[in-house]
């Protein structure tokens, strides 16, 4: 039996209290509102005080209002119904079909038994050089993409949505601008990816509670998939909003804050939410991509310096292409040795020459006089960066080795690039006569 | 004993608040019955008919009313035989076991046993009619390489106990009765393999404790020589993310000079630890020959499992750390990464509404820290023999600013500190120690006026570097110029290790010393030089052999050659030694 509460104590921020007993932490109700329905969970229990937040915020909330119990934690749908749909952060559906209700999960769930992971070993293509080539991604890997507001992130995880060699993309959208989904949802469904996507989407103008859910819900339904056999990729954009609302719940609910006014349980909230990446032993993978935008290009922000802790490496986008040195993906190494035996060599020597260069560019700038190797740098530092850091680049890695060794022929001697003679043997193109 | 029994009254995230109605003690631990599930608690405060427990469990699904069961007893590790080679979550789950149970997720409200059930090859020590006291030793089985101690146990009070029976050599179970001893009072107590002690007391029962001045070999070069630990000391390693924390503490798990490491996996990444599981019983102990796993405990409680068991998972650690040492062995104990501990004790500290200190830390940050790290020590048994535990922790700083209140309190209290830069990892020097910053209180495989004199390089030779910034390479002096090669070659040849390479990765200590000495000879000499291309195409020379002779084989043919080669080279420009120096040889 569902008990009906229409007595509400207090609305202090998105959080109503009532008396009520019978109430377990975490459940969820609804509220019945002039305004429609919305949900709420419970945060808090003291005696039979118990302290509510509202998805869609307290506006408009009556003290008279009717709030019910549903006896259960949040939950969300989980068939195969959802691929190509698009739900709000309460579950709701976003485009114009049908509310799912069959096969209800919980979200949030118990963390993978750190004795059953095994160690990654499978690379994701993306078919972006400065990726599959300088630091591929891996199969069960979680990584953010630091950026700087105003850059092509989402651009680029449009992109890394449609090329990637998965089964299936889970996006989780927080704090978009309505612009920004249009442009997800328009650009997936132009290449035909959305029938293999699945998207969260809370954007800016929605309530700030329901950000809260898009991670949790995202990563239980990818969860599920994964256990299915699911090769899942997890695209969450933008993180920093998300830390953001925690940071406004925090607060309302009069929580000490512990740095820039983030609560002390940041890095913990976060870590339980990268660390769903996972590959399950005979079954499938949940690999979470992530945006951190970095207020004021500043990496020791509470956001990016916490994320860092928790993630294996990230990538740094900036001037529109992901720099190459500060990205780092820390898996790297496990996958690199078995996909071409030029891979690893190639990559070091030129990530080295393109340190060389910036060197070069520095000095130019400086009013240095230019030398003949100089001259060469400064070739192939233009070479690498149109042909191989450009975004819109898209070709397999094969192909962006071969490039790679093209882009070398084309500036230096083959000794000069530092790298080992027989494969240069193997490799260096054929001068054309 | 009646246990008292509760009813849970509020609950705050995994914070809840419980009315009893008879006796219950600080620190005791309860279960809540929320459902069919049982989930674990720890009393941390008390106020009149109320406790507040911090639960270690996720506390959703938790409602008013759901009963409480205390147990009389504070938070426990259970010791005895075959704790080495176990994982274990930080309330001492043994995590593969509960994925035999529970499948791929930790599923909440599941306890196992922690120690395996299982026999032992028993040999008694102690006669019928002996008198023992705690911790003395009633005879021993055979763990691994080590002749494992069964102990009288330490909670018990301090007194005379008299050998009622023993069983004789034998096999017997970790669980059956091996002795009976009665007690002062005539009180008769029967004695199984394992017994169990609260985490968050210390064991003290030794003789004496000793002040730690062997050194602790880990085969770093920088550690050993610059920055050395000793058995029993301390050592903190802060570092930004991405400097190399984790990969130096796995260095020296595997290479250190102790007979157990215990590694606790604290509120850092799962990956990290799947590493050590995967890697440790493939890798050999060069000590023993024996898998590296069989002298190691891991206690895993990683960054998504919850936030109070990662508070107990650092104690846990410690507390079998000490159990080992009253048996006469030497621990390494390393937990990565304090700091999360530090933020666990935070999170509570913001539940229970107490007023914050720096950044929210609670105020009794700094006392918990020097608490923790004052259990490491040397300490000479009541049988003569010598027993030590060694404490590392790395320190992750928000922001890798070490102005920060954990980086500071650990500060305070350990003997050794191994600052992690940015700068140097970003530059690809592993490991990134940081040689001006660190420092150690210890003594180590070499002199110190000599690691002093070096040292003293370092620091010259890094003014000179910055001087050059301003003035450049031009209005540099050939002397200061060869100061600063001097350092750029001590950084390059000796504070630098690449952990890749099969013979530099662990160096160990006679070939430090013997590399250091060549070292010390090229530090201290003059050279006669002409200008400064000269001074750096013989340094550049010099370098470039000397990271060769790293990698050769300890005294092989082609060491000896190349040694002979390097020395032939410094003769050429050799003019005299520093004054200073001299006096060092």
């Amino acid at each position: 039996m569902q008990k009906v509460y229409t007595k509400i104590e207090s609305i202090v921020g998105n959080v109503i209290t009532l008396h009520a007993t019978g109430v377990r932490n975490n459940d969820l109700a609804i509220v019945k509102t002039k305004m429609g329905n919305s949900y709420a969970n419970v945060i808090k229990l003291d005696h039979d005080l118990v302290s509510l937040q509202v998805f869609a915020g307290a506006q408009g909330v009556s003290t008279g209002d009717e709030v019910r119990f549903l006896g259960h934690a949040m939950e969300v749908s989980y068939s195969d119904a959802l691929l190509g749909r698009v739900f709000d952060g309460a579950g709701e559906p976003r485009d114009k079909g049908p509310a799912l209700t069959d096969n209800m999960i919980t979200i949030g769930g118990p963390s993978v038994n750190p004795a059953k992971r095994i160690t990654p070993k499978t690379m994701i293509r993306t078919g972006i050089p400065m990726i599959d080539v300088f630091n591929t991604l891996v199969e069960s890997q979680k990584l953010p993409i630091f950026s700087v507001s105003g850059e092509p992130y989402n651009q680029l995880l449009a992109r890394i949505a449609m090329q990637a060699e998965v089964d299936l993309i889970v996006l989780g959208g927080m704090g978009l601008k309505y612009d920004d989904y249009l442009y997800f949802r328009d650009t997936l469904e132009k290449s035909g990816a959305m029938s293999r996507t699945i998207m969260f989407i809370h954007t800016a103008s929605d309530p700030t509670v329901e950000c809260m859910m898009i991670p949790d819900m995202a990563l239980a339904v990818a969860e599920r998939f994964a256990l299915d056999g699911k090769k899942v990729l997890v695209l969450l954009t933008d993180m920093t909003n998300y830390c953001d609302a925690m940071k406004e719940i925090a607060i309302t609910m009069d929580q000490v804050p512990s740095n820039r006014g983030y609560p002390g349980d940041l890095y913990s909230s976060l870590a339980s939410r990268y660390e769903k990446a996972v590959e399950f032993e005979g079954a499938g993978s949940v690999t979470i991509l992530g945006v951190t935008t970095m207020p004021g290009d500043d990496v020791t922000h509470p956001v990016p310096d916490n994320t860092g802790y928790i993630t294996e490496g990230q990538y740094y986008l900036k001037n529109g292409h992901i720099e190459p040195f500060g990205s780092l993906s820390r898996l790297k190494q496990n996958v690199n040795k078995d996909t071409r035996d030029d891979h690893r060599s190639l990559m070091d020597a030129m990530i080295k020459l393109y340190a060389q260069y910036k060197d070069t560019v520095e000095k130019k700038s400086m009013g240095f006089m230019m030398s003949d190797w100089d001259e060469k740098l400064l070739k192939y530092g233009a070479l690498f960066e149109s042909k191989l850091m450009d975004l819109s680049v898209n070709i397999p890695l094969e192909q962006a080795l071969d490039l790679g060794w093209e882009i070398l022929a084309e500036c230096f001697e083959p000794n000069e690039t530092g790298l080992k003679s027989d494969l240069i043997n193997e490799r260096w193109p054929k001068k054309l006569a | 004993m009646a246990h008292t029994n509760g009813r849970v009254v509020a609950v705050n995230g995994n914070m809840v608040a419980v009315a009893f109605d008879d006796a219950i003690s600080m620190n005791e631990v309860g279960y809540i019955h929320s459902g069919d599930t049982r989930l674990k608690g720890e009393v941390i405060r008390i106020n009149g008919k109320t406790a507040s427990m911090q639960v270690f469990e996720s506390t959703n699904g938790v409602a008013v009313g759901d009963a409480v069961e205390f147990t009389g007893e504070m938070l426990s590790v259970e010791l005895g035989p075959g704790l080495l080679t176990q994982i274990y979550d930080g309330l001492q789950n043994p995590l593969p076991e509960m994925a035999q149970q529970c499948g791929f997720f930790l599923q909440r409200g599941v306890y196992l046993n922690p120690i395996p059930d299982k026999d032992w090859e028993f040999t008694p020590l102690a006669k019928v009619g002996d008198k023992l006291h705690p911790a003395d030793s009633i005879g021993w089985v055979p763990e691994g390489i080590f002749q494992h101690q069964i102990m009288v146990p330490f909670s018990f009070p301090e007194g005379e106990y008299t050998v009622k029976s023993i069983k004789a050599k034998g096999t017997y179970n970790v669980r059956d009765v091996v002795a009976v001893v009665t007690d002062a009072k005539g009180e008769e107590h029967e004695l199984s393999m394992v017994f169990s002690w609260p985490v968050k007391r210390a064991i003290t029962n030794y003789e004496e404790r000793l002040r730690p001045d062997e050194p602790m070999v880990m085969k770093i070069r920088p550690i050993d020589t610059f920055l050395p630990v000793a058995k029993g000391g301390t050592f903190c390693v802060p570092g930004p993310f991405g400097a190399g924390k984790t990969v130096l503490q796995h260095m020296e798990s595997r290479n250190a000079d102790a007979d157990i490491v215990i590694i606790a996996a604290c509120g850092e990444r799962a990956g990290e630890v799947v590493e050590i599981l995967k890697e440790f019983p493939e890798l050999n102990d060069p000590k023993t020959g024996r898998s590296l796993m069989e002298r190691t405990i891991i206690i895993c409680n990683t960054s998504s499992m919850p936030v109070a068991a990662r508070e107990a998972s650092v104690y846990t650690a410690v507390t079998m750390a000490e159990y080992y040492r009253e048996m006469g062995l030497n621990v390494l104990m390393l937990a990565d990464s304090t700091s999360r501990w530090a933020q666990a004790m935070r999170e509570m500290s913001g539940r229970l509404e107490e007023i914050p200190g720096e950044e929210a830390f609670p105020a009794y940050l700094e006392s918990r820290i020097s608490s923790f790290y004052e259990r490491a020590g040397k300490v000479k048994l009541r049988n003569g023999k010598i027993g030590s535990v060694t404490i590392g922790g790395t320190v992750s700083p928000a922001g890798g600013n070490f102005e920060e209140p954990v980086t500071q309190a650990t500060l305070k209290v350990v003997g050794a500190f191994h600052g992690l830069s940015r700068e140097r990892s970003d530059a690809r020097k592993y490991p990134a120690i940081d040689p001006l910053t660190s420092w150690s209180k210890y003594v180590g495989i070499i002199p110190a006026p000599k690691v002093e004199y070096a040292r003293s390089i370092l620091f010259k030779g890094n003014e000179v570097n910055q001087m050059m910034k301003v003035v450049g390479e031009e209005g540099t002096s050939v002397d200061d110029y060869v100061t600063y090669q001097k350092e750029e070659f001590l950084d390059a040849v000796y504070l630098q290790q690449n952990s890749f390479d099969p013979v530099d990765s662990s160096v160990e200590v006679d070939r430090q010393r013997y590399t250091f000495d060549l070292l010390f000879h090229i530090l201290a000499a003059n050279f006669h030089f002409e200008d400064k291309s000269e001074v750096r195409s013989f340094f550049n020379q010099l370098r470039q052999m000397f990271l060769d002779w790293n990698g050769m084989a300890w005294q092989s043919g082609d060491f000896k050659s190349q040694e002979e080669k390097m020395r032939k080279l410094v003769e050429t420009k050799f003019a005299s030694y520093d004054k200073e120096a001299e006096k060092l040889f």
